[in-house]
């Protein structure tokens, strides 16, 4: 693992850019990433551009920092404490990494979605309103009106309004799992986030839940920039404009999702999509 | 084929000389308890009148009820409670939800530890030396309280961080991605969902509280004491010091009186007890997760 992938395996990535980069054409842009839990690294010098308003999926075997790559693009890695980081992220244009950052507007802007679902235990009205309470409703005051629309909107975005809207004030813990997963996506909206980071969203769901699911996503596509985990190659496939592939702490490959599955342009890629390893 | 070997038998044997011994061990446990309580009901049912719960004793404590010692105990608890319930709660939360897992936290974690082991009769001489003495309160319900508190504060502090933690790691992870501080995170749904483990750790440090004896007897408590507490400052009567006060010291009180005093602390102790733990099933048949 120490020895690392041979010098020349970073140019199947994205190109990298001069450091100092965020140009604000990218949604995330990553620049000479480097990330170590304690004396591990996790990530070594990744360079992802990830373009607005597109899906864009993050495949490779387990273990290779797709979910670390992923939740450093919101800072809240920094919650293990003993993480360490080097190079920047730029969120549209911004350096998350720099002085002048607020954690709470960097989240607020940057939302996650987890592989298992977690609504807070009260009802899916005060989930979905959860955030836009925290962040809006105490600069001015807030009608009920002005609440119901933003809750029902929230909900028709991710395709759960006409299941939910009979039961808005019961558990948000007694829908399914599928409709537990759409809420948490629903949470997210209210505030307006410019980027959706979701990591494995679908790997708790079952074939029926994870194609409603998928739709859904697919429907947030153009309003939302979306960067996906997933262990799901198929899924990689069909739900997902672009994807970028992970080994060992690097990206490999990234570009088109059809060109990366019928034509990968290092031997890496090829072998783990079909089946090699992973 | 099926037939069973020697082997076999001799397990069965030794597995069942073990259920035998748990079983027995389980019973030698709950005979003190009824036995205690049982002689408590006979000797000392006969003492309980309303006169006995709301008069003063008379004639050297042998005639007469126990008013001031049940109010005095009452007094002490709920003192001892606001001294200890904010003071735990913060500690835990910070313990719980804010320190980073250094060797400071890990230290202040053995202290906690250590000060749950601490004899109460060591707590009591620290209560004298430190509240009555070094602040100059003087012997009364708040040096008592607050030595009472000290030493119950460890319970609360588990008890409490013990609760919280109890609350899944995915909620807070939950408001930390959509931007809540950890004060918000913690005031919105770490609280409300382990509420109910805090309270039942304060009603535990409540029977606790009422039915020490040691860490209240230098610090505020007196054996006779005419007239109902006023304020923090007086010194009072006490339930548990007052029975260890006619069972000891006073001569000639009836055999049904420490008998009745021993019966109604005890009752005092287990209804919180029972109160505790309805309300524990009670809270946790609210949770929907």
């Amino acid at each position: 693992m120490d020895s690392g992938p041979p010098a020349g395996l970073r140019e199947g990535g994205s190109s990298p850019q001069a450091a100092g980069g965020g140009r604000g054409d990218f949604a995330v842009e990553t620049r000479a990433l480097n990330l170590w839990y304690g004396d591990f690294q996790a990530l070594y010098d990744v360079d992802l551009e990830v373009r607005r308003g597109i899906i864009t999926s993050l495949i490779g075997p387990s273990g290779c920092g797709k979910t670390t790559l992923l939740r450093t693009c919101n800072r809240i890695i920094e919650r293990l404490g003993y993480v360490r980081t080097t190079g920047s992220v730029y969120v549209h244009g911004h350096d998350i990494f720099g002085d002048d950052i607020e954690l709470v507007q960097v989240r607020k802007r940057i939302g996650m979605v987890f592989q298992r679902p977690n609504p807070l235990p009260i009802s899916i009205r005060d989930n979905v309103l959860f955030g836009f309470k925290l962040h809006e409703a105490r600069l001015r005051s807030v009608s009920g009106a002005e609440e119901d629309e933003v809750l029902e909107s929230a909900l028709r975005q991710v395709l759960l309004w006409d299941a939910a809207k009979d039961r808005l004030d019961r558990p948000a813990t007694g829908l399914s799992l599928e409709e537990q997963q759409k809420l948490c996506i629903a949470r997210l909206l209210p505030v307006k986030p410019e980027v959706l980071l979701m990591d494995e969203p679908c790997s708790a769901l079952d074939p029926a839940g994870t194609e409603a699911v998928e739709e859904m996503i697919w429907g947030l596509r153009g309003d939302y920039t979306i960067l996906i985990v997933t262990h799901n190659m198929a899924q990689a496939r069909r739900a997902s404009d672009e994807c970028a592939f992970m080994l060992l702490g690097r990206i490999v490959e990234h570009g088109r999702t059809e060109e990366l599955f019928l034509a990968p342009r290092r031997s890496e890629t090829s072998d783990y999509i079909e089946g090699r390893y992973g | 084929m099926f037939a069973a070997t020697p082997l076999n038998r001799r397990s069965h044997r030794t597995q069942s000389l073990a259920k035998a011994v748990f079983f027995l061990m389980t019973v030698a446990l709950v005979v003190p308890v009824l036995v205690i309580v049982g002689t408590l009901a006979v000797k000392g049912g006969p003492a309980i009148s309303w006169e006995f719960l709301f008069t003063p004793p008379r004639d050297f404590m042998t005639a007469g009820g126990i008013l001031p010692a049940l109010v005095g105990t009452v007094w002490l608890v709920v003192v001892a409670l606001l001294a200890s319930v904010p003071v735990g709660v913060a500690a835990a939360l910070y313990l719980s939800e804010y320190a980073p897992d250094n060797l400071l936290t890990r230290t202040i974690n053995l202290a906690i530890i250590n000060l749950a082991g601490v004899p109460s009769i060591v707590h009591a001489l620290f209560g004298v030396g430190a509240f009555v003495l070094f602040f100059g309160i003087g012997a009364s319900i708040l040096a008592a309280s607050l030595t009472l508190a000290v030493m119950t504060l460890p319970v609360v502090i588990v008890a409490t961080r013990e609760s919280l933690q109890a609350v899944p790691h995915a909620f807070r992870e939950a408001c930390w991605n959509m931007g809540a501080t950890r004060w918000q995170t913690i005031r919105k749904v770490v609280l409300p969902n382990s509420v109910s483990g805090i309270l039942t750790g304060v009603i535990l440090e409540v029977s606790r509280t009422a039915g020490e004896t040691a860490p209240i007897m230098f610090t505020g408590a007196a054996a006779f004491v005419a007239f109902l507490p006023e304020s923090v400052f007086d010194q009072t009567m006490a339930m548990s010091y007052h029975l260890y006060y006619i069972a000891t010291q006073a001569t000639d009180v009836p055999e049904r009186t420490t008998y009745g005093v021993a019966l109604v602390l005890i009752a005092i102790v287990l209804l919180m007890n029972a109160v505790s733990i309805g309300f524990r099933v009670y809270l946790r048949g609210q949770k929907k997760w």
